[in-house]
């Protein structure tokens, strides 16, 4: 057999037969769904009265729309409480297994699946969100699909597709102390745009993605999807292993399932459509200053010159950013004062997210005026993180201590940002209006966000006068 | 499905590049359960200003680009989140095909699932049409078939579709209905997998 790639051995595996004109007939092993983006395909299934085809591959849970604070029972939001009463509706009616409000497994659907165990090695895995990428950290292939996808899964367990290309992207050497892998996909994208692996299924390898926790490996794979990639992956090894181990849905066999994980690897000599290789030595601290995730640059750097742009729409495109975002060209990055501070979202609200802003925090009170709040990932990532007294150093410091849920990463409940308000996020986009109209959000890593809730600015972490 | 054999339209300028799906169509707007509806809310946030409004400054309020229902705009159109409903609002507020130098994937794959066609065309050929569009009322044909775009004054350019994507637009394809024949070859799979 020739040298193939780790997204080819998972295609293959999951085919299940050549579809019409060139596309093929892909087998699902894992369906999450949310309340967001499910209604109008079970909605289908009924009127074309069809069946969930796999029950038993279809999870459900609760996120994007709820409260994180008071009683998550009570949604005064009309059209929010309808979609979650259509969810709880549909999964009872479909026998679809839910993770609702007051369950503990209840969060992100993207922290919930790892943590259950759900997310395993080799799956070909859906979700009716882009973010659905983040589950590629396991060696799996996993992608966002449209409300219509989410439809076809549902009855058929099947998506027709075409296969996508393949960029690898090889980090050698490690990473500075204070560097983490928020930075690194950060720095990917203001190198290759936004775009820059449209149509692509990115891998990432080399030493410092090896020497990565997979909750460092999940938070740079959910961000593929911001340079465009339809997925992206990093193989399987120890560290993925010993993650799922006696997880609740991790195999019961566990011998046979890690030797077959074990050959789910790109063979030496496999051929990739794209490869890119970063000194991942060189990779400083990084923050958003536009509105799409690759417009960031070092902390150290400046706002950039719209006048020195490459051509005309680039210089648009810079000048309509600074505008929205109230920047002038060539301020230190580090003078921007923020509003709000916001650490969660599916990019970085799990348990070592928390740790990492913890320890900046601990001792010191957020400064002035500014509102902060920590929405864990998940309700088990609340819970261990309220074991070890995580929630006690937030509150001291000044920060809201929350319940999970996708929360100010999109607004879509009570959580959002006033219109010019300046918000250092961990979540993953810097869009427009995406955290409440009018709001400017700058991405970061949790302990760069913590540490601009003390300052009031930002600031280069590998600066920072801890005190434990 | 709705499929998409041959349209003339008007054509509808917006000269940004990277226009994401929050700005297509913005998350309050996503709360619904029904998938019509949607085109009041298209660009809600640019076509209006704070107290409702519509603003002067965005091309879809210009009275030259009434009844527009072909979109031209910049490069990665539709990227970021997954949400269908931006191919729903953009339908319902009546286009028919996006016409740019590229689209995100789950962006395009869901425009196919609704019979909104999108167009990849050389930078260049945008820059034209770019500029005749925003000078003066510009009508397009965009055939599906030839798979070719033109005007009644002879410009031609040529644009390719994936073949599976083409045949479900020119059909209008129920495409679960298409994989449920292949019922027998997925139970043979989960068997053979034992999943
Ligand atoms: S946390 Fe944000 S990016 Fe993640 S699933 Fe929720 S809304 Fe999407």
């Amino acid at each position: 057999m020739p040298a193939r790639t780790l997204f080819e051995k998972i295609w293959d595996n999951h085919t299940v037969c050549a579809g019409p004109e060139g596309s093929t007939i892909l087998y699902i092993d894992l369906h999450l769904v949310h309340e967001v983006t499910s209604p109008q395909a079970f909605e289908g299934l009924r009127i074309a009265e069809r069946k969930v085809r796999r029950t038993d591959r279809t999870f459900a849970t609760l996120d994007h729309n709820i409260p994180t604070i008071g009683n998550r029972m009570v949604i005064d939001d009309p059209l929010a409480r309808g979609q979650v009463e259509a969810l709880r509706h549909n999964c009872r009616e479909f026998g679809v297994p839910l993770f609702d409000l007051e369950a503990p497994e209840q969060g992100i659907v993207h922290v919930i699946g790892p943590e259950l165990g759900l997310t395993q090695p080799g799956a070909t895995i859906v979700c009716g969100d882009s973010h659905t990428s983040t589950h590629g950290a396991f060696g799996a292939l996993a992608f966002g699909i449209g409300t219509s996808e989410v439809e076809h899964v549902l009855a058929t367990q099947c998506l027709v597709l075409k296969k996508a290309k393949t960029m690898l992207v090889n980090f050698t050497g490690q990473l500075s102390p204070g560097v983490t892998s928020k930075d690194v996909i950060l720095a990917l994208i203001a190198q290759i745009g936004t775009d820059g692996a449209t149509g692509h299924v990115i891998e990432y390898s080399g030493e410092a993605i090896r020497a990565l926790s997979m909750e460092a490996r999940m938070t740079i794979c959910n961000m593929s999807i911001e340079a465009g990639a339809r997925a992206g992956m990093i193989a399987a090894d120890q560290i993925t292993f010993n993650y799922l181990r006696g997880r609740r849905y991790a195999p019961k066999a566990w011998g046979e399932a890690e030797a077959h994980w074990k050959t789910l690897h790109s063979d030496p000599g496999a051929k990739f459509d794209t490869t890119i290789e970063i000194d991942a030595t060189r990779i400083a601290p990084f923050v958003t200053w536009g509105t799409n995730p690759g417009m960031a640059a070092p902390v150290t750097g400046v706002v950039p010159d719209p006048d020195r742009a490459a051509n005309e729409s680039e210089r648009n495109g810079i000048r309509r950013a600074l505008e929205y975002m109230d920047l002038r060209p060539g301020m230190r990055l580090e003078e921007i004062p923020v509003d709000r501070v916001f650490i969660g979202s599916c990019t970085n609200a799990r348990l070592e997210d928390l740790r990492a802003a913890a320890q900046v925090i601990k001792g010191y009170k957020i400064s002035k005026g500014i509102q902060a709040m920590v929405v864990p990932g998940s309700q088990q990532v609340k819970r261990a993180a309220e074991q070890e007294g995580l929630h006690t150093i937030f509150r001291d410091a000044g920060f809201e201590w929350r319940e999970a849920g996708c929360s100010m990463c999109l607004g879509m409940n009570a959580d959002r940002l006033q219109p010019g308000e300046r918000c250092a996020s961990t979540s993953n986009r810097n869009f427009e209006g995406r955290q409440g109209a009018g709001g400017r959000t700058h991405l970061m890593s949790p302990a760069m966000a913590a540490a601009a809730a003390v300052s009031g600015h930002f600031v280069d972490i590998r600066k920072w006068q801890y005190k434990t | 499905m709705q499929s998409f054999t041959v349209h003339t339209g008007l054509v509808a300028p917006l000269e940004r590049e990277n226009v994401d799906t929050d700005q297509i169509i913005p998350k309050q707007f996503l709360k619904r359960t029904e998938r019509t509806g949607y085109g009041e809310c298209l660009f809600f946030d640019w076509r209006f200003d704070a107290a409702g409004r519509p603003n002067p400054a965005f091309p879809l309020n210009a009275l030259q680009y009434t009844g527009a229902s072909i979109l031209l705009t910049g490069k990665n159109f539709g990227c970021g989140s997954s949400r269908e409903h931006a191919v729903w609002a953009l339908r319902d507020y009546g286009f028919r095909a996006v016409i740019a130098p590229s689209f995100a994937d789950i962006f395009s794959s869901n425009c196919v699932k609704n019979g909104l066609l999108t167009v990849a065309l050389k930078p260049e050929e945008i820059n034209t049409l770019m500029a005749r569009a925003s000078a003066d009322r510009l009508n397009l044909k965009v055939d599906l078939e030839k798979c070719e775009v033109s005007t009644a004054d002879g410009f031609t350019a040529k644009f390719t579709v994936e073949p599976f994507r083409r045949m479900c637009l020119l059909e209008g394809m129920d495409e679960i209905g298409m994989t449920l024949k292949h019922d027998a070859e997925i139970s043979a799979y989960e068997r053979r997998q034992r999943v």
